[in-house]
């Protein structure tokens, strides 16, 4: 089967990564093309007309949008080996709850961290710190949010891991205070090569975020 | 299955929990219906669904499933003998799963600003959601269902929301109809289903209720 595997692709996007991480995990071999979100391709636009964002997989031509959506694909197409969803019908309701959760709760509302001031950014690095406390608590003693693998919620939460630094910059908190088995966890997951390899570094991230801050006219 | 102990928890209007009983229905599950007081919560709601404290919940023997469209794939996948949901093509589930991400985002939220907010803010919303409504036709295009010949999971999603759009074009004094004709057939031949039609509400009693809301919230 001729396998074309594109990823119209962005190195700081967690989404992203997200989907790099699925792909390395299953050992697919594919051809990332970074996006400037600034000056969309047209390959974007006709990919993904009605959201017109990354990441997209295309296979074999056809498009694939919404990062947690790709992974499942990629789970189920090249299933393989490193099975990412538990194949128990109420597991897997568990593992996609918490994906949803995340998906949710970290993004907005670190945004809201990293992109406003006064009150706003106030109320948001609490909430930030109660949703990661939640979601450590949810980890519990577990190797993984999976269990003893890797799995769904790992991969759906892992690349906001080179964030930490952004929000704890920006939003004067301590993350291995307020959250050590996170971090921990953060550090475990990196041991392996596809999130080693996928993951951006935590000071690019920062700086990516900087820039954008700037754009918005935030200081 | 014998011995299968299923509840759900939920309420009369929402377009959520409607999607959870037309799920339910089309597998031909026996359930118990508990209808919760939002204003006060039952231990069992607090229990079953600690993080986001709503409905709907499938609680099946014993153990909660919460989020909608969650519940919907796991009854997909539990009683997995009859009427599927969602298709077996993992690229066609990636789509239905996309349409159905798509109406979780839109549909809700901005026909939520329809009712909640007036003036140029309420103008913007109605025609933001009309565009969403629009793209949804363009998707089902001439298919009986999203689904294709049969309902399925993108059906289940979005139209339960036909119950709430006699309230969205009361308050903003708006015809969808006279927009998407073809989705407004569409959702009517769904109403023919006994599944769908035992699961939605009638609208007018939607639309009470969203005044009631509207009264609470101050809005005029």
């Amino acid at each position: 089967m001729a396998n074309e595997v594109v990823l119209l692709d962005l190195k700081v996007s967690p989404f992203a990564a997200r989907v790099r991480i699925a792909l390395e995990e299953k050992g697919i071999k594919y051809e990332s093309r970074e996006e400037d979100l600034s000056n969309k391709s047209s390959v974007l636009l006709k990919m993904n007309p009605v959201h017109q964002q990354i990441p997209v997989l295309i296979h074999n031509g056809r498009p694939i949008c919404e990062s947690m959506i790709i992974v499942q694909y990629i789970d189920e197409v090249w299933n393989h080996k490193s099975p990412l969803l538990p194949s128990d019908p109420y597991r897997r309701a568990h593992a996609r709850f918490w994906a949803d959760y995340i998906d949710k709760k970290i993004y907005p509302i670190g945004r809201n961290l990293w992109a406003s001031k006064g009150e706003i950014k106030e109320s948001s690095k609490k909430d930030l710190i109660e949703c990661f406390k939640i979601l450590e608590r949810e980890l519990g003693d577990k190797p993984y949010f999976g269990g003893e693998t890797f799995g769904y919620v790992d991969l759906a939460l892992v690349p906001f891991y080179s964030f930490f630094y952004t929000f704890e910059t920006l939003g004067n908190l301590s993350m291995v205070a307020e959250c050590p088995k996170l971090v921990e966890w953060g550090e475990k997951c990196l041991e392996k090569e596809s999130v080693s390899n996928t993951l951006s570094d935590q000071q690019k991230v920062y700086e990516a975020i900087l820039q954008i801050k700037k754009e918005l006219g935030v200081e | 299955m014998a011995g299968d102990q299923v509840t759900l928890l939920d309420f009369w209007a929402s377009p959520f929990g409607m999607r959870v009983r037309i799920a339910l229905a089309e597998k031909g599950v026996k359930y118990e219906y508990s209808e919760q007081d939002l204003r006060n919560k039952s231990a069992l709601l607090l229990q079953m669904n600690p993080v986001h404290k709503k409905i709907p919940v499938l609680v099946h023997n014993g153990k909660p499933v919460c989020e909608s469209l969650i519940i919907v794939q796991y009854i997909d996948e539990v009683w997995k003998d009859k009427a599927p949901l969602l298709p077996s093509d993992p690229y066609q589930r990636a789509q239905s799963r996309f349409w159905a991400d798509f109406v979780d985002k839109k549909i809700y939220d901005i026909g939520r600003k329809i009712w909640t907010t007036k003036g140029d803010d309420q103008e913007a919303a109605k025609k933001d959601f009309i565009d969403c409504l629009k793209l949804l036709e363009g998707e089902l295009g001439d298919k009986p269902y999203f689904g294709g010949e049969t309902i399925g999971y993108v059906d289940i999603a979005f139209v339960p929301f036909y119950s709430w759009f006699h309230a969205y074009e009361t308050v903003g004094n708006f015809n969808i109809e006279a927009e998407c004709p073809k989705l407004i057939a569409y959702c009517k031949s769904c109403l023919q289903k006994e599944s769908v039609s035992k699961s939605l509400q009638d609208p007018q009693k939607v639309y009470d209720f969203i005044v009631m809301l509207r009264k609470n919230l101050g809005v005029e």
